[in-house]
């Protein structure tokens, strides 16, 4: 079954006086339960498209697919049910909620989809002891270091068992055990629960657990292989 | 519901991210929410106090009169019914108070002077409920029955007359015959009001006295009827009317006293514009306040919105923002005017501006009313200011696109 489709997408960007093509009539196809690293200098593209596939921005040109749904033309309520019932997000800068505690934080997405107060509690607590958080569960994200507060992001785009992941570089600001850790878990849930797992990043560290690698240059896919991940 | 409490705690809590601001913005408020209630209960007390004296004086709640009455107060037109037939329509119907009166334009004249009056032939009794007179502060006595042969006058006119408590005056007016109707009378008291005005207007005789001084049998001009709120006088109109005859005119106090009336519905009208303008003193900082705390989270507002949040949520979370500072500071200011306008409930002198508060009627002392409608109404209108003004900062964050607004800062 198809994850994510996209058909001939564009993507334009106005900088100063240029035009900078982000995504240039690029395709893509990817099946459910696959764990693919969105590799490219900066600049190449792969924010944008991972912002498409979640439905953040809305390509120029193209099809968007996702679980079976073409998303580039929904509007903004139905995207934010799309992303609310179907996408978890890790974005490089943790992006937690400033006034909420961490295990808010993880709750939060919970509270939003109504799931009951207990099994919110339940599975937030769960999820931030798997993720090395526990004991940490009442600190707001000042209170937390970054890989903390990173771990916190994880948690709460994995707590509600989306079907597709989408992180853009999501061990930027890790050291390196915790990156193993974070790869593990991530790894654990596309095996366990077949999500699907889109990364964008640098880090050779996480390219050795992707199945598949796709190399972005300038907007277009210059190479997609499928590898022995670690 | 489960979505406002979200919401709520959202809301809550970046309320006070902030703190310092939140707590200028609640002082703000609720040092406006004071001076809206306050003022108000200064302008209420001050509007009560005027239409109460004046209601004391002239109209009680309802009256009735011959219909030609109001357009020429004269001793030919009075009210064709006998003091017998009153009592027996009014005597028993349940009534809070009425009284029945002789009231005509008359002339009273000391051995030095002499003066225009407005001449009452009351009951005592029966008039104790309308007098704005306290029988028990009068130098002298006051009346003591219809059949009184004295007469008692405000102790302005009496100085003016340069008479006294003893001394001898003539009053004189016209009989139904239009000749001359005048008898001498010994000043027996001296009253005295909270206006002067009304010390020099009024001169009380017995009523058995004046109908016989005016030849006019056992007959008067006017009834007074007094319900419970001069505000709510339709219960008793409609009684009234009830009661009587079309040989009469039944009037409400404000028809009579076309002044009162239309100072009541203009200071109602002022408390409204005194409320709104305020609001929008405060508004500029509401908004500001708002504004800064939506820049300050634009980023955070783009996360809710990739994390699913729909923008209505987001409009939904500024708006409840926005209510709760302005509610929070809206009780603050309501405790505070409860804190400061009860204890001037016993009054508040202000006889260094009385002479010019009595040119449009009021007393030299101003008891401040605090009434739960003009509380509701002030906090009513703030709340519902303050939800337009929040609108456009709200639908600004709701309209950010997520990637722009996580991109924003930071």
């Amino acid at each position: 079954m198809t994850a994510v489709r996209c058909v001939d997408i564009c993507k334009t960007y106005r900088q100063g006086d240029q035009d900078i093509k982000a995504l240039d009539h690029l395709n893509i196809e990817i099946e459910t339960g696959e764990f693919v690293c969105l590799m490219s200098p900066s600049g190449g593209g792969k924010t944008t498209l991972l912002n498409a596939i979640g439905g953040l921005d809305i390509p120029d040109s193209g099809e968007v697919w996702v679980a079976d749904k073409r998303i580039d033309q929904m509007s903004k309520g139905e995207l934010a049910d799309l992303r609310l019932a179907n996408i978890g997000f890790v974005f490089q800068a943790y992006n937690l909620i400033p006034v909420l505690t961490a295990q808010e934080n993880v709750e939060f997405v919970m509270q939003v989809q109504g799931v009951p107060a207990a099994e919110r509690r339940e599975k937030s607590l769960a999820i931030l002891d798997e993720v090395g958080l526990k004991g940490l569960e009442d600190r707001r994200p000042a209170e937390m270091s970054g890989g903390q507060q990173q771990r916190v992001a994880v948690a709460r785009a994995i707590v509600s068992r989306p079907e597709l992941v989408l992180a853009d570089e999501p061990t930027a600001n890790l050291d390196s055990k915790t990156s193993d850790e974070l790869m593990g878990l991530f790894k654990e849930l596309n095996e366990h629960h077949n999500t699907t797992f889109i990364i964008a990043t640098h880090d050779q560290r996480v390219m050795r657990y992707a199945k598949r690698l796709v190399r972005m240059l300038d907007g277009r896919i210059v190479d997609d292989i499928e590898q022995n991940a670690a | 519901m489960r979505m406002l409490l979200v919401l709520c705690r959202l809301a809550w809590r970046y309320l006070w991210r902030n703190h310092r601001r939140t707590i200028v913005m609640l002082g703000a408020i609720a040092v406006g929410a004071w001076a809206m209630i306050f003022m108000t209960a200064l302008t209420r007390g001050m509007v009560d106090q005027m239409v109460a004296d004046g209601i004391s004086v002239i109209p009680g709640h309802v009256q009735v009169h011959n219909p030609d009455y109001l357009d020429d107060p004269s001793i030919s037109n009075r009210i064709a019914m006998t003091d017998e037939e009153l009592t027996q329509r009014f005597g028993d119907a349940g009534f809070k108070a009425w009284a029945s009166r002789v009231r005509v334009p008359a002339v009273i004249t000391s051995e030095r002077e002499s003066r225009g009056v407005t001449l009452l032939g009351i009951d005592p009794e029966a008039e104790r409920e309308f007098s704005f007179v306290d029988y028990d502060d009068v130098d002298g006595r006051f009346l003591e029955s219809p059949d009184d042969n004295g007469v008692v006058i405000g102790a302005k006119l009496a100085n003016t007359l340069e008479t006294e408590v003893g001394k001898r005056v003539v009053l004189m007016s016209q009989d139904p015959d239009n000749e001359i109707a005048d008898r001498g009378f010994r000043v027996v008291g001296l009253f005295h009001a909270n206006m002067e005005t009304y010390e020099e207007t009024y001169a009380f005789i017995g009523k058995r006295t004046a109908q016989k001084m005016l030849r006019i049998g056992d007959t008067t001009t006017e009834i007074v009827f007094l319900g419970d709120d001069y505000r709510n006088v339709e219960p008793i109109y409609e009684k009234v009317v009830a009661a009587v005859d079309d040989t009469v005119k039944v009037s409400r106090w404000n028809e009579v006293d076309t002044y009162l009336g239309t100072m009541l519905g203009m200071m109602d009208g002022f408390m409204l514009i005194w409320v709104i303008v305020i609001f929008l003193a405060l508004s500029f900082g509401l908004v500001n306040t708002l504004v800064m705390a939506v820049f300050e989270r634009i980023r955070e507002i783009g996360l809710m919105l990739a994390l699913g949040m729909k923008p209505a949520m987001i409009l939904g979370q500024i708006i409840i923002e926005s209510m709760m500072l302005l509610a929070v500071g809206l009780f603050i200011g309501d405790v505070l005017a409860f804190a400061t306008v009860k204890p001037l409930e016993g009054g508040i002198d202000i006889s260094v501006v009385a002479k010019g508060m009595e040119m449009f009627g009021a007393s030299s002392v101003l008891y401040p009313k605090l009434y739960l409608d003009d509380v509701i109404l002030a906090n009513v209108v703030v709340l519902f200011l303050g939800f337009l003004a929040s609108l456009s900062p709200a639908w600004r964050a709701s309209r950010y696109e997520p990637v722009e607004a996580i991109t924003k800062v930071g």
